[in-house]
């Protein structure tokens, strides 16, 4: 049994419906993430079109900044994450290794940036619950904004941690040399993980920080 | 008595003993049987939550349990029923057994998420019996808000946290079944030559895996709503319950068809087999299947005729809930043309498969009374819902699987059932059934109210119908743990094929080798060639990479 053939499950006749299956697999469980965050952003949509006065002022805020520099360490983490990808496909161990390292890296930096703004948050009375505070006529619906402002950047910063989990289980596989051009699936589909959650922020950004700026 | 000797050879239930070796299993068919316990386990709670709501009804007044404790009753009730049994009652467990081996695959396309699966459902599983067991929750099974994430003083979060945990069991059985499908069909198995029972799996998949993040999510709002007072659902801050109700049933609903869909697979299985027939329009079955995995995301505001949804909007669901009843009907239509000449026996896995046909026209039918605008007005939240739902889920679904648990205990066991005593019980079921929930029709439609535990002393004599009726439907579910358990040790030896079925799950040894296949199969032709030898339909070939 040839070296690459190791890492064929017993059930599968080859290598190839192995890597196809998993393929599949990923993308199905993609589908399921969309109509995951879709709940959120359907309520998002039907409050937003309510009480679009309400949003625009709870939507000022926000730090439209450090949400700027989140989204920029984000895209640049999802740059790093396939060039991870590539060095896997070519085989290439030491960049492989220091690539998702750098993605992890970026990845925390966006959680403790977020971490930051929720602790600005807490400090400003715009936590919902009883010891949210907040100025004028439209408080009660601007509370709906910021309950789904948590919901919504919560969920996506608890996708971050699981990604950055698996990047962390990627670098130990990495290390034992468990990955070559020829079989490299995990990278592949942890990288197609890691840029539906970049593209969820890429929603989240706008529909959060830009709101009501042109007032 | 010498016992009869099931053929010395290995096979998956005797390769290896122990309880490692069935908690750590990866073998499909291992991980079939931990549902099959499973869901009993769960389908019996939830019978013992429905046995006192029925006891309680036997008279007018509230003498057995107080209001609060009924609540909790019928909560329950529904929660384990619909989550724990009903859902993944045919696909965890027939479709987990059956789906490799009826498109000749060794095991699914991941056999450790299956796996996993299992041990995601136990958890919630776990969670929700807590819940139960820590005093109850008493907010319907539909959880609707602002009781459920203001007002209720019962367990909510915990039951709720149970849901949304065993959801992701769904998820990954769907997610399994769908690549599986895809990929690991055997050499010339196309998909118009795939058995029907593998189109319902397939559509039922896709329900799956759309519709299950959707509860989840909104149970997580939900859940946050109630512990950190995130108010999205909060009226008091301009939030809209109703919009709660509209992501309920963007999954509820088509839940629906997750407990039927497969259901109908059995059935379509079945038929064929006792009529020793092709089935009638195979292509317009399968693609029955889908169209109401389709459909049956677009029909979920007729729950919510009466929530304050805008007129337009009912129409439109109303229109839609007629829509998808026409895939339903051919395939009720296609199973009766399918009867039509053949040569039909009435074994007792056929004797479910025509209950299921009749029990499940019947509710069928009724559900176009609901989406009708008008009559739902009158009926709406009254026992002629709670008719007319169970007899498209206990009717339905569970006729199916205990029709598909009888055709294939020979397979799953290496034995028969006792056959008489099995047709004994589809009768009391059958019987049992129709004097439980008829009577809830008129009730409804003379307006009793769901949810009540006490009423008018006009609606008794058809309250004590009901409950006789449950009694007797309690023995004919008791009737097949007890042959089926006695039947492990003591009935006839099956062999391979004991109904001469053409499915390529009967062209190997029953039980099956752990492999399923000692040689990968070769498939010729399609499903159902009942016209044809089984060795006609397919050949075996040496593996390729051997």
């Amino acid at each position: 049994m040839s070296k690459v053939e190791a890492f064929r499950a017993h059930h599968f006749t080859d290598l190839d419906q192995q890597h196809a299956a998993s393929w599949i697999g990923m993308w199905v469980f993609l589908a399921t993430e969309v109509m995951f965050f879709g709940g959120m952003f359907a309520c998002y949509t039907v409050y937003r079109f309510w009480y679009a006065e309400a949003f625009a002022s709870a939507s000022n805020h926000l730090d439209v900044w450090l949400g700027a520099i989140n989204t920029v360490v984000l895209i640049g983490s999802s740059f790093t994450m396939a060039l991870a990808v590539y060095n896997a496909e070519t085989g290439r161990r030491k960049p492989l290794i220091h690539f998702l390292l750098l993605t992890i890296v970026l990845g925390l930096v966006f959680l403790g940036i977020k971490f930051y703004e929720y602790h600005t948050k807490f400090e400003e009375h715009l936590v919902p619950g009883s010891s949210f505070q907040y100025e004028g006529p439209l408080a009660r619906q601007a509370e709906i904004f910021f309950s789904l402002y948590f919901a919504m950047t919560g969920m996506h910063a608890v996708h971050m941690i699981i990604g950055i989990g698996l990047l962390a289980a990627l670098v130990f596989k990495a290390r034992r040399g468990r990955f070559s051009a020829l079989y490299h699936t995990p990278v592949e589909l942890t990288g197609l993980y890691w840029h539906f959650v970049d593209i969820v922020w890429i929603f989240l950004f706008p529909l959060l920080y830009l709101l009501g700026r042109h007032l | 008595m010498s016992l009869p000797e099931i053929e010395h050879r290995e096979h998956y239930l005797n390769i290896n003993y122990g309880i490692r070796s069935w908690l750590l299993t990866t073998d499909h068919k291992r991980i079939a049987w931990l549902y099959l316990l499973s869901v009993t386990f769960f389908f019996f709670i939830g019978g013992l939550f429905a046995t006192f709501v029925r006891l309680e009804l036997m008279t007018p007044q509230g003498d057995l349990v107080q209001a609060e404790t009924y609540n909790k009753l019928f909560t329950m009730h529904g929660v384990t029923m619909v989550f724990f049994f009903l859902i993944p009652g045919i696909p965890a467990v027939l479709g987990n057994f059956l789906v490799p081996m009826m498109i000749g695959a060794r095991d699914l396309a991941f056999p450790r998420l299956n796996l996993a699966s299992w041990y995601i459902f136990i958890l919630g599983g776990a969670f929700t019996l807590t819940a139960a067991a820590a005093g109850g929750v008493d907010t319907g099974w539909t959880f609707y808000t602002p009781y459920s994430s203001i007002y209720s003083n019962t367990h909510v979060a915990l039951t709720v946290v149970g849901v949304f945990i065993t959801g992701f069991s769904s998820i990954l059985t769907g997610l399994n079944f769908i690549v599986t499908i895809h990929k690991m069909r055997a050499p010339g198995l196309t998909w118009f030559r795939l058995p029907l029972f593998i189109w319902a799996h397939y559509a039922t998949s896709i329900i799956f895996i759309l519709g299950t993040p959707v509860i989840a999510i909104t149970l997580v709002l939900v859940g946050l709503e109630r512990i950190f007072r995130l108010g999205i659902f909060d009226p008091a801050l301009g939030g809209d319950p109703v919009l709660f109700q509209h992501l309920f049933w963007f999954y509820s609903h088509p839940a629906v068809y997750i407990m039927v869909l497969p259901a109908m697979g059995v059935v379509s299985e079945l038929i064929a087999c006792f009529s020793r027939k092709r089935i009638f329009g195979y292509t317009v079955v399968a693609f029955a299947s889908l169209a109401i995995a389709v459909i049956g995301f677009l029909v979920w505001g007729h729950h919510m005729f009466v929530s304050g949804q805008s007129v337009h909007a009912g129409m439109i669901f109303s229109f839609l809930s007629f829509l998808v009843a026409i895939p339903s009907a051919i395939k009720v239509f296609n199973w009766t043309a399918t009867l039509y000449k053949g040569s039909v026996s009435y074994d007792a896995p056929m004797l479910y498969a025509l209950g299921f046909i009749g029990l499940f026209t019947i509710g069928g039918l009724t559900g176009l009374f609901l989406a009708t605008l008008g009559i739902d007005v009158h009926v709406h939240d009254t026992y002629f819902v709670v008719a007319h739902f169970h007899y498209i889920m206990v009717g339905g679904s569970v006729m199916g699987y205990l029709g598909g648990i009888h055709f294939w205990w020979p397979k799953m066991t290496g034995r028969t059932y006792p056959e008489g005593w099995a047709r004994l019980a589809a009768l009391i079921i059958f019987i049992g059934f129709h004097l439980t929930f008829f009577p809830q029709f008129v009730l409804g439609y003379i307006g009793m109210p769901r949810r009540y535990h006490v009423y008018p002393p006009e609606f008794q004599v058809l309250n004590v119908m009901s409950t006789a009726g449950a009694s007797i439907l309690a023995v004919g579910y008791l009737l097949p743990l007890v042959y089926l358990i006695w039947s492990l040790r003591y009935g006839t030896v099956a062999g391979a094929n004991p109904w001469g079925a053409r499915g390529l799950e009967w062209q190997t040894p029953s039980p099956p080798p752990t492999t399923n296949f000692d040689t990968p199969p070769v498939v010729t032709e399609g499903a159902y060639a009942y016209e044809k030898d089984p060795e006609e339909i397919y050949t075996v070939r040496k593996p390729a990479h051997v």
